[in-house]
């Protein structure tokens, strides 16, 4: 062939292996599974996600872990704990552990590490889960200088003494959330932005980071330093970056994934009643925004017509068909200790009588709306049958609008919307992270809806030691959210959905799909 | 022709700069920032984050500072001049999204897997594309030619992710010779190689067909064939080197091509390529690193183009570099 033709062909195989610095993959891990796009940190205070989350929990270790199967807090660096009469004041007495270098964990890791996170300039978007500790949130906002007016303080070593604003009942199930995680003080002053490096990071959880490569990999080994390190099986763990939730199933269907967080939805109805393929209740609920400081919406009557003009067992049954179960209230029904309101019900005469008290009889008058959504398949169908279902029950014309991510929340953050979808992951296992949002200028209140009998019961709530009584003021607040005010149109709750091969054992489903995986072993590796 | 390589890769500086000016602004005017987030941060922590990544100077021009009379101030206290400055120094910045890497790491990690990728993709189309062509101009109108041309129409219409779900089901699932997705040495590179390459190996084919079929008419083939030269050596030396030549030219934006269309086949595939971050990077509302990619491909753009040019003056003596 001609010399010329030839080299060029040559230049570009030599550059196509010449690029080829990444190298090859090592041995695989005893356990692969694949969670999701690529971390945006492993800084636990700063961290956002449940991607993240994932990792700071093979990583780290806070003052408990959660159960497996129940998520109740159990003992983690903190041995054992007390608690005051009032409710206000806990005493966490630690192990003696160490970090993986070598230091011992002290209750003033602890110390360091909720101030760091409360302090405005660490500008961690989940500060809020230490607002319970006493002037935490003072701290945050910057209205006190000095953390050490933050409600925790080390005793001595072991000893860690934690000062509420109010008795939280759910406190201790927040001490295991990656917020309240340690970090090791002198390794974040040295490293600044680059302490999470593999070769700087310092944990002390029951795994060690190993290996980060940028959207490929992060690979995690045993921590032979931890506490409790014989218990665990695993000695590699490969978390994958894989955005694509199609690729994601391709890699376990192969093989070479043994674990997926997420299905491709529409595959859901087909992978029912496989071994391998495991769905549960979600902490999340789908829901419906309405606008309620502007005409249409600011008139109860229309948001209830609305809302009881909607079939959500059709929606459940035909559009998400993965086994959701309706939303009568904001609260998922799987929330321990907690049971569902009645809600608004499917009811066309009923809705069509209270459109035409609002003055809007047969549909006559009413203005066009716009529904906002942001782009996903899953969202557009369901807008689509929502908006046919408005046409037929309340003869009215909802006008569709896709809006890309991030326009679509500084809109429906700005109130430019009439209704919009809208949905919402609770943070713990009490009723109240759904809740106390919906208080009068609450930060995530997008409806901007304001009422002070429902303020007031979450402001009891937020003290009151009888756990039955405290539920039974979460009941009467979301009846007036819902029933009485219908400020918002809940549709439907989560589930999670997980696939793993029969031969991993140790994980249970739970109500967050946390899974500690300290627990976790892969039979015949 | 040294002298006009290097005036234009000089040409290349006044560029980037109107690039990364054009690529700072534009992002700005979108709705949304890179801290707009679900759940609503306090104005302190909000206002803690925007100082940290200089977010809350203001973007272009100072008025405070012009007000003042401090016309210097008016143009360094700005977003604008603090991101020329370390540009300058080749520091294209922190990533907003990804807290603990900037954003020359982050392409410095992927550039050469979607390059390494882009090469080994546009060897395919070369070499198939080539062949096909060659062999569809020496036997013209025969069913050698009819079906490599069928399949190259077929190669330019077909969409990417089809062509990559069908070689998925094939090689992955139903033979199991592949893996499905992921990097980490040639066997994760092959399919998502020949997804990228397809449609350029069918240009090549039809580029390189129609180009041969001119040159084969001229009077110096008939020349080399009355010589008594076998027909082999007619084609593969004498003919084949003329008929490059809108190959080559073609070469240049189809490496650029290659690049920036990769992202597709990196999210089929699971790729750590530099097309994801492209994307991302502006949904993300993630300034610095759009600006980064933004950049890093307008230069290789340019110097694809230099580089088919000049080897275009290697091809065929007639052309000159201006």
């Amino acid at each position: 062939m001609d010399k010329s033709v030839l080299l060029i062909l040559l230049v570009f195989l030599l550059a196509t292996f010449g690029f080829v610095v990444t190298g090859e993959r090592g041995e695989r891990a005893d356990f692969v599974l694949v969670n999701g796009a690529e971390p945006q940190t492993l800084d636990p205070a700063i961290m956002t996600g449940v991607i993240e989350g994932r990792i700071a929990d093979a990583l780290f270790e806070g003052l408990t872990v959660p159960d497996p199967k129940t998520l109740a807090p159990l003992p983690g660096v903190a041995e054992r704990w007390t608690t005051s009469p009032d409710g206000l004041t806990y005493r966490f007495f630690l192990r003696k552990t160490q970090w993986t270098n070598g230091d011992p964990v002290t209750a003033h890791d602890f110390v360091y590490s909720w101030r760091r996170a409360l302090a405005p300039a660490t500008a961690a978007e989940y500060a809020y889960m230490l607002y319970h500790v006493e002037n935490g949130e003072e701290y945050n906002k910057g209205k006190i200088a000095d953390p050490a007016q933050v409600g925790v303080r080390a005793l001595d070593d072991s000893t860690l003494e934690v000062k509420l604003r109010q008795p939280t009942a759910f406190f201790l199930g927040l001490t295991s959330f990656s917020t309240l995680l340690p970090v090791h003080r002198q390794c974040v002053e040295q490293h600044g932005d680059a302490w999470t490096r593999p070769e700087n990071i310092v944990t002390n959880g029951p795994f060690a980071l190993a290996e980060w490569q940028i959207g490929r990999h992060i690979r995690v080994r045993r921590n032979p330093a931890y506490r409790d390190a014989g218990a665990v099986s695993l000695r590699t763990m490969d978390f994958l970056a894989v955005e694509s939730v199609n690729t994601a199933f391709n890699l376990y269907l192969s093989g070479e994934a043994d674990f997926v967080a997420n299905v491709p939805p529409h595959l859901r109805p087909i992978l029912q009643g496989r071994p391998d393929y495991h769905t549960g209740t979600y902490l999340g609920t789908y829901y419906f925004l309405f606008n309620v400081r502007r005409p249409p919406f600011n008139d109860i009557r229309v948001r209830k017509a609305f809302s009881m003009a909607v079939d959500k067992q059709e929606i459940v049954k035909f559009i998400t068909k993965g086994g959701e179960a309706p939303a009568t209230s904001f609260v998922p029904a799987g929330m321990p200790g907690y049971t569902p309101i009645a809600g608004l019900p499917f009811d066309l005469d009923r809705a069509r009588k209270l459109f035409a008290e609002a003055g809007y009889p047969d549909g006559k008058g009413f203005p066009k709306v716009a529904f906002l959504y942001n782009t996903s398949e899953a969202n557009r169908e369901i807008a689509e049958v929502v908006q046919e279902m408005f046409r037929k029950g309340l003869n009215v014309t909802v006008e569709l609008v896709n809006q890309e991510w991030k326009v679509y929340l500084a809109n429906t953050k700005e109130g430019n919307y009439e209704m919009a979808r809208a949905s919402w992951i609770g943070d713990y296992v009490d009723p109240n992270t759904f809740l106390d949002m919906w208080v009068t200028g609450g930060g995530n209140n997008r409806a901007g809806w304001s009422h002070p009998g429902y303020d007031s019961l979450i402001r009891r709530a937020a003290v009151e030691m009888d756990p039955a009584q405290r539920m039974e003021l979460f009941r009467r607040a979301e009846r007036i959210l819902i029933e009485g005010e219908a400020a918002i149109l809940p549709l439907y709750h989560y589930v999670s959905t997980e696939m793993y091969r029969p031969e991993v054992e140790g994980i249970w489903p739970n109500i967050r799909s946390v899974h500690p995986m300290t627990r976790v072993r892969v039979a015949g590796r | 022709m040294i002298r006009t390589i290097v005036r234009r890769l000089l040409w290349l500086i006044p560029v980037l700069f109107i690039i990364a000016t054009l690529s700072f602004i534009l992002p700005r005017t979108v709705p949304g920032g890179p801290f707009t987030g679900e759940k609503e941060l306090p104005p302190a922590v909000k206002a803690n984050l925007e100082k940290k990544y200089h977010l809350d100077k203001p973007v272009v021009l100072n008025v405070a500072a012009l007000k003042e009379g401090r016309l210097l101030r008016a143009f360094t206290d700005t977003q604008y001049f603090v991101y020329m400055k370390s540009l300058l120094r080749g520091d294209l910045g922190p990533s907003f999204k990804y807290k603990d890497r900037s954003v020359n790491e982050i392409i410095a990690r992927s550039l050469p897997v979607s390059l390494s990728l882009g090469t080994m993709a546009m060897t395919f189309a070369l070499l198939v594309g080539i062949s096909a062509g060659v062999a569809a101009a020496v036997r013209k109108n025969s069913w050698v030619d009819y079906s490599a041309m069928g399949l190259a129409m077929t190669g330019v219409c077909i969409p990417n992710f089809i062509l990559g779900l069908l070689l998925l089901i094939l090689f992955s699932f139903d033979l199991g010779w592949l893996p499905p997705g992921g990097w980490g040495g040639v066997r994760y590179m092959l399919m998502p190689a020949v997804v990228l390459g397809a449609p350029y190996a069918a240009y090549v084919a039809r580029l390189t067909r129609g180009s041969m079929l001119e040159v084969i008419g001229q009077d110096y083939i008939r020349t080399a064939k009355a010589k008594g030269l076998s027909p082999r050596a007619v084609v593969l030396r004498h003919a084949l080197r003329n008929g490059m030549v809108p190959v080559v030219a073609f070469l240049g934006p189809a490496m650029a091509g290659i690049l920036t269309g990769s992202l597709v086949v990196e999210k089929i595939f699971a790729i750590p390529g530099i097309g994801s971050h492209f994307v991302n990077g502006a949904l993300n509302r993630d300034y610095t690193l759009v600006m980064g990619t933004v950049l890093v491909y307008s230069a290789l753009l340019v110097l694809f183009n230099l580089a088919a040019d000049v080897a275009q003056t290697f091809i065929d003596p007639r052309v000159r570099l201006e």
